[in-house]
């Protein structure tokens, strides 16, 4: 964790220093924004699957199938954020 | 792989590791074609950032399925915290795996996407034709049993 923060910073140093200071903070906003959708998602998607599991203990089983899959798929929104903000890192 | 599942009284023992297995499985299948692709178009490199894509989406799929699986075990309310917790966990893996590497010389940005979010969407999608939506098999649907019902119907 320690190594990315530093890397992080490195690169961000590295952004500001050659002059694509902007570049780097609209791709790290990027990525943020991006990442508050999936966010969002999966709570919804966790929160109805627990909703059915709690009042249909029978149905766990499909509840927990279909969740996996909606938060797999909320999650591909995420994985295209994160692909953006490699495009723009500078 | 086959998981005995009872529907009936709600014990339940892993559908989430047992559809993550098949895309697994799947993605080991699919793999071959992707790699060869990537590595017509994009040289070495394009083998490389595909493998690397390719490991990181199936990786996802295992983790993921993992966490749920631990955190139902304990209780309900786990999961929540450990799912959400989980998918900031992935993220920060995934962009502390590219990062360091992403101004390597050798580093395609384009087979890396690609397969990374075709891939992704690819095998759910692959999968969601296999997905049981019934009490009695909340995993995969039993594949020996529906062609035996196709028999009995012809």
């Amino acid at each position: 964790m320690l190594s990315l923060i530093a890397s992080t910073i490195s690169i961000l140093a590295a952004a500001v220093t050659e002059g694509e200071g902007l570049k780097a903070i609209g791709a790290g906003l990027g990525y943020g924004l991006a990442a508050i959708g999936p966010g969002v998602g999966i709570g919804i998607v966790v929160g109805a699957a627990i909703d059915a599991m709690t009042r249909q203990p029978e149905s766990a089983g499909t509840a927990r199938t279909t969740m996996f899959l909606g938060i797999a798929f909320t999650e591909a929104l995420a994985l295209i954020g994160f692909v953006v903000f490699i495009l723009l890192l500078p | 792989m086959a998981i005995e599942q009872d529907g009936s009284d709600g014990n339940h023992q892993a559908p989430e590791r047992e559809v993550a297995a098949d895309i697994f499985r799947r993605g080991l299948i699919i793999s071959p074609f992707l790699l060869v692709l990537a590595s017509v178009i994009w040289g070495l490199s394009g083998l490389a950032c595909g493998s690397i894509a390719l490991g990181i989406v199936l990786a996802n799929f295992i983790a993921g399925a993992w966490i749920i699986d631990w955190a139902v075990k304990i209780s309900p309310q786990l999961l929540m915290s450990a799912v959400l917790g989980g998918f900031v966990l992935r993220m920060g893996v995934i962009t502390g795996t590219i990062l360091p590497i992403r101004n390597q010389a050798w580093f395609e940005i384009m087979p890396f996407a690609l397969i990374l979010i075709f891939l992704h969407l690819g095998l759910l999608i692959w999968e969601t034709r296999y997905v049981s939506a019934t009490l009695k098999y909340p995993g995969l649907k039993p594949r020996v049993k529906r062609q035996n019902r196709k028999k009995s119907l012809d």
